[in-house]
């Protein structure tokens, strides 16, 4: 079987991590939870920096772990990017890229060293000391440095997470463009759900050292029966195409489930596939389509299921036309207001939307 | 050779080769002090730590014991057609490798402790074995470390008095190092040769001290 096949027990003082699941062979994959549910240390099982008591994991048909057979973290085909950038500091910016590039035969580099240089845009940086980097910078060379032993599977442990939010915004787009790229698997360990909207395809949700679903980012985010719905920046992914720019008023369009959303004037070319997040407090529903209001995007929907969070607050899911799905938060005095209930068709009045690839 | 620059050189000698056998001998020790998991672990840290507290006559004083004809290594020694070590120079660098240990294996022990996991799991990610890790990595970022315990220990070595006397005695040529020459003129009321060697001692003592810091510094700033 190809892709990364996960199954493993691994007992620590006060903590039991059981994680088991599977990936495909290309894409990004979010490991997502709250600190201390236990995605760092699948993360580091996976490279072999933790050898988990019991279980196994296996990649591409080839084994990993199994029983008493460990393959060392040396010889497994993976890059690793830590949370800080932990690049050598006895060696330049370019000894350390050299570093894991020389030990792969020019016979297996997949990737070239001036296009992983070029693509994280470290060319000015190459004769510098890692102390003189800045953290974005430094991240930036660490990326490249895991690249540049043409890993198979690329694991990064929250990357941004210790970085301000200019250097993150500014190491964004690098990312999504190795996504765009490389045609390489990727597990991300995160607890930003703005980061995973933007990144992953997939997810991998944890609680307490297990995991408690996984599949495509889309589905689980706008699943009210699972916790990532309740939090406060939870939402949607909608997948859609451009369909028109219009200067004039600083608008993009988006042709999205059969309605056309609006969303800041952006610069990628009519008919390319975008993805469009909208955050489920952004969302408010109403019984009729009004035209007296000054939220542009107002789309029709169906409700698909209604879940309170505990907080009297409910979650309601949305069909849209194509089976797309939508996120709201309402009060639960505005549920019984509305008489909301599940089959309802009503619109979805969105206040904010944000293009994310 | 004038019996003053005897000693000199005798001292320098035996300084230079304890500093090179504890650099081979005290690198892997230090490595397994800093990274094992073992319970051993801080029985033989203690052990490497005594000769820090233990007056140097009660060491002096079982070092002759064990190096004589009658005692342990003194008798492997001797079945080995060497001889007994006690009043031999050969016998004055075991008995200062054992004393001057700490002084070389403790600095380098920290500095491996400093580096944390992280540098070397990096390596690991980046396709590198164990043995690569250590040299490539985990040798050239513990360097302050080992020059702090390579002066630490020839200094030391320099200065000891107490378990060369009661191991080496005083023979000129062969164990009457400096320590022992000054304790001999001063005894002797030669004041002259005395000064002139305990003020060498003295800008020696300094010159290391200042060189130390100095090179610290410089490594520190390269390492930072």
């Amino acid at each position: 079987m190809s892709g990364l096949s996960v199954d493993i027990h691994h007992g620590l003082p006060g903590f039991a991590l059981q994680a088991r699941f599977d990936t495909p062979p290309q894409g990004v994959t979010a490991l997502f939870g709250r600190s201390g549910s236990g995605k760092t240390s699948v993360l580091r099982a996976v490279a072999g920096l933790l050898r988990a008591g019991e279980g196994s994991i296996r990649f591409n048909g080839e084994t990993w772990q199994d029983g008493r057979h460990f393959l060392p973290t040396h010889r497994r085909p993976i890059g690793y990017v830590f949370q800080e950038a932990s690049l050598f500091p006895h060696l330049s910016v370019q000894q350390n890229l050299q570093y894991g590039w020389r030990k792969v035969p020019p016979g297996e580099q997949r990737i070239d060293y001036d296009e992983a240089v070029a693509l994280l845009g470290i060319a000015p940086l190459l004769g510098r000391d890692p102390a003189r980097l800045s953290g974005g910078e430094r991240q930036r060379v660490a990326i490249a440095r895991a690249l540049l032993t043409s890993p198979q599977l690329l694991l990064m442990d929250e990357p941004l997470s210790a970085l301000d939010q200019a250097a993150r915004a500014d190491i964004l787009p690098y990312l999504e463009q190795l996504h765009h790229e490389l045609a390489l698997p990727v597990l991300y360990v995160s607890h930003d759900l703005d980061e995973i909207a933007r990144l992953a395809d997939r997810m991998v949700l944890m609680e307490g050292g297990r995991v408690i679903a996984s599949g495509p980012v889309s589905r689980l985010l706008t699943d009210p029966r699972l916790p990532v719905a309740g939090f406060d920046n939870a939402g949607a992914i909608l997948e859609g195409r451009i369909s028109a720019h219009d200067k004039g008023f600083h608008l993009t369009y988006v042709a999205c489930s059969g309605n056309r959303i609006a969303v800041p004037l952006d610069s990628r070319e009519v008919g390319a596939h975008t993805r469009i997040q909208i955050h489920a407090r952004d969302v408010s529903i109403a019984l009729s389509a009004h035209h007296d209001t000054s939220i542009l995007n107002i789309v029709p929907a169906v409700i698909q299921a209604l879940d309170e969070d505990g907080r009297s607050r409910w979650l309601v899911e949305l069909v849209l036309e194509d089976g797309q799905t939508l996120l709201a938060h309402v009060t639960r005095r505005s549920r019984l207001a509305l008489g909301l209930e599940k089959g309802m068709l009503v619109y979805a009045q969105i206040k904010a939307v944000a293009l994310v690839r | 050779m004038n019996p003053e620059w005897q000693a000199v050189w005798l001292t320098f000698k035996l300084a230079l080769s304890t500093t090179l056998i504890l650099l081979v001998l005290g690198t892997p020790l230090a490595w397994w002090l800093a990274r094992s998991v073992s319970t051993w672990k801080e029985l033989v840290g203690s052990l490497v730590t005594l000769p820090l507290v233990l007056p140097p006559t009660v060491l002096g004083f079982y070092l002759l014991i064990a190096l004589g004809p009658e005692g342990p290594i003194g008798g492997l020694t001797e079945s080995l057609g060497i001889g007994p070590l006690a009043f031999t120079f050969p016998g004055l660098v075991v008995g200062s490798v054992i004393y001057s240990l700490p002084f070389v294996v403790q600095p380098i022990r920290n500095a491996f402790e400093a580096l944390g996991d992280r540098p070397l799991e990096v390596a690991a990610t980046l396709r590198s074995g164990p043995i690569e890790r250590f040299f490539r990595i985990a040798l050239p970022l513990a360097r302050p470390g080992f020059l702090s315990g390579a002066i630490l220990g020839f200094a030391h070595t320099v200065g000891e008095f107490g378990v060369v006397l009661m191991i080496g005695g005083n023979i000129p040529g062969e164990t009457r190092v400096l320590s022992v020459a000054i304790y001999d003129h001063v005894e002797a009321l030669e004041w002259r040769q005395a000064h002139w060697l305990s003020g060498g001692m003295v800008l020696f003592g300094f010159a290391v001290v200042l060189i130390m810091s100095l090179l610290e510094k410089r490594l520190r700033r390269i390492g930072a």
